[in-house]
């Protein structure tokens, strides 16, 4: 893979829109340049509508791109096949949700080892200690073996994102990440993001509505009706 | 396939409810369909038995006699009158190589050749119209286990001795030990012991039949060294109809099934197999309903978690088999389930029931309903588990 020293993602004139071919065609972002690297703990911030949530969809291959391409870890991702994708979904980008949807039937530590499972099976003894020691990183040591619906919001969302950093993603997908919590547990989730990405130098990319979350960030990226219009660094 | 396996087990059991309702659903469905196919089999069998424990499955006979005509000249057409020939009774050509070549056909159980023909029984004033039977009791008990029907005395043929049917015994007012005299008609007449009295259990047949040794029957019937018949047992009953063709083939003579001489009971037969197959199949069709709109509901219901595992690399191909498995699962448990409860009705049947004949459970029935259940199972798992492989992560991670 050719990418720039410390580049995870690049994005190149990307464009997407929806109902293409139809009348109803519209453009939701216009050719976006944008790069990150796996220091980048970055926010992306703006109204309601200007395309941050569908941003994060491309970015997380969970949905393609109408035009321009999106490297990611130096791979063009624009005219991948579907089991392609899912794979490098699956090894290279961790999420977590603002519903943090954990699965119900499973306990916390399965939801943790549930990216390792859907990877390469049955769990080893290895996994699972993985696994655990991400639990402990992110304080519910404790709950590994309850079930999720017997977990509190915040407690959950630290489940998400232990979950999120099993598989060493190179890219930490979060949505809204504390929109749904106090401001004590939402301090808390923000200190662990910052904590993985010094320890693990994972790029995270955080959306979020919450100024005193994206004034915290390293670097702030404005999008508004579909363009970047401002891409700040901290030192700057 | 580990995690296929482990996403549908821990969906099922976190459905509990809906889980037992629709395992009890196919069970039910299972043990009607295991139920009513023994209950047919067990039947049929019964029915099979009783008409096929006095006669054979093949009778093989001479063929009929017809007029030979001779064909006209060129030129000139012929118009013929012509009346059928009476067929008098006579021997089958050569029936000593045709028995030897029937015994080493490899469907054929048993052969016998017998020869019969009428004649009366006389005793004092009253006399009886019979069918005179010449056996060779060694081949012909092979074919109708005429040993078993024994009611007095034993089956024993030979020289001046003859076994008769308790109706006939009861109509002539005679016992074991007692005279007949039998007449052929032409003067051709003789004086038998009764050493055996049968009851084959069809009222006809137990006041006609009257078993000689051949050589009497031969004699008798004017007919000497002659067999008149050659009954033939097959291995596989239904396939009787191919092998009497190919026997009529391989022979020249008229060869016929069981099937073909009781054509009224194949066709109760076969309607009683056809509604019974009806019923399975509209049972199992409602099962596969139920199986399918549970699975439904629950892939609508897990929309969000199929999301979230699509977004964590599941493929679409495992998505699948994650529904797949639960479809294959309802199938083999509720089969297990059914299966068991089919085995208590036809035990009931068979204890506490009227006990009208028995019914067999065995265990290919149940390894074919089980078998047949897993895989109704997962077709019917088909089209919800398509609507969960083809589910847009991003659609159903926004549906919350």
């Amino acid at each position: 893979m050719s990418e720039p020293a410390g580049e995870v993602l690049r994005l190149q004139g990307l464009c997407k829109s929806y109902n293409v071919g139809l009348a109803t065609e519209v453009e939701v972002l216009h050719g976006l340049d944008m790069s990150l690297a796996r220091s980048d703990f970055t926010a992306l911030v703006g109204a309601s509508g200007s395309g941050k949530s569908t941003l994060l969809n491309l970015i997380g291959l969970l949905d393609t791109l109408t035009a321009g391409e999106l490297f990611l870890l130096g791979e063009p991702t624009r005219n991948m096949d579907d089991a392609r994708r899912t794979a490098l979904r699956g090894s290279a980008i961790g999420f977590v949700f603002q519903f943090h949807h954990l699965i119900p039937a499973f306990s916390a530590l399965e939801n943790v080892l549930m990216p390792l499972m859907i990877a390469t099976g049955k769990p080893t003894a290895a996994d699972t200690d993985l696994a655990r020691s991400l639990l402990a990183e992110v304080g519910m040591e404790a709950f590994a073996d309850r079930k999720t619906d017997q977990l509190s919001g915040g407690q959950q969302q630290r489940v998400a994102i232990a979950r999120a950093l099993i598989a060493h993603p190179a890219l930490l997908l979060a949505d809204e990440p504390t929109g749904n919590l106090d401001s004590r547990s939402s301090e808390d989730v923000f200190a662990l993001f910052r904590r993985f990405n010094e320890k693990f130098g994972c790029a995270v990319l955080l959306v979020t509505h919450d100024e005193r979350i994206s004034s915290a960030c390293d670097r702030m990226v404005t999008l508004d009706d579909g363009r970047i219009v401002a891409d700040t660094h901290k030192g700057d | 396939m580990w995690i296929e396996r482990t996403l549908a087990v821990r969906f099922l059991r976190e459905g509990r409810i809906q889980s037992v309702l629709i395992l009890v659903g196919i069970a039910v469905g299972v043990a009607v369909i295991v139920f009513l196919s023994a209950l047919i089999t067990g039947l049929q069998h019964n029915i099979i038995d009783r008409t096929l424990g006095t006669q054979a499955h093949i009778r093989v006979e001479s063929p009929d006699e017809v007029n030979r005509v001779l064909s006209p000249a060129a030129g000139v057409v012929q118009l013929i009158l012509e009346s059928r020939r009476a067929q008098r009774l006579r021997s089958i050509n050569n029936w000593q190589q045709v028995r030897d070549a029937l015994d080493v056909l490899p469907e054929v159980t048993a052969v016998s050749p017998i020869i019969s023909g009428p004649a009366f029984v006389r005793r004092g004033a009253a006399v009886e119209s019979v069918a005179l039977v010449g056996i060779d009791v060694d081949r012909y008990t092979r074919i109708i286990p005429l040993r078993d029907d024994i009611i007095a005395g034993q089956l024993r043929v030979g020289a001046g001795d003859a076994v008769i049917g308790n109706q006939l015994a009861h109509d002539l007012g005679v016992t074991l030990g007692d005279k007949l005299r039998l007449d052929a008609g032409e003067g051709r007449e003789s004086v038998v012991n009764i050493t055996g009295i049968f009851e084959l259990g069809v009222r006809e047949l137990d006041a006609r039949y009257v078993y000689l040794d051949m050589k009497q029957a031969q004699s008798l019937l004017n007919l000497p060294g002659a067999a008149t018949v050659i009954d033939v047992t097959v291995k596989d009953i239904f396939g009787a109809d191919q092998v009497a063709s190919r026997i009529a083939r391989l022979t020249g003579l008229k060869a016929e099934s069981w099937m073909q001489s009781n054509k009224q009971l194949m066709n109760a037969l076969d309607s009683q197999r056809i509604s019974t197959q009806m019923i399975s199949f509209f049972v199992a069709l409602s099962v596969a309903l139920g199986i399918a709109s549970v699975l439904f509901v629950s892939v609508i219901q897990r929309t969000r978690e199929i999301g979230i595992l699509r977004a964590m690399g599941i493929t679409r191909r495992q998505m699948l088999w994650v529904f797949l498995l639960q479809g294959g699962v309802f199938g083999l448990a509720g089969s297990v389930l059914g299966g068991l409860v089919g085995i208590g009705l036809v035990w009931a049947f068979n204890n506490l029931g009227p006990k009208l004949f028995y019914i067999p459970v065995t265990p290919t029935l149940l390894l074919a309903t089980s078998l047949l259940a897993t895989i109704t199972g997962v077709i019917a798992a088909a089209v919800p588990a398509r609507r969960a492989a083809r589910m847009d992560p991003v659609q159903a991670i926004r549906n919350v």
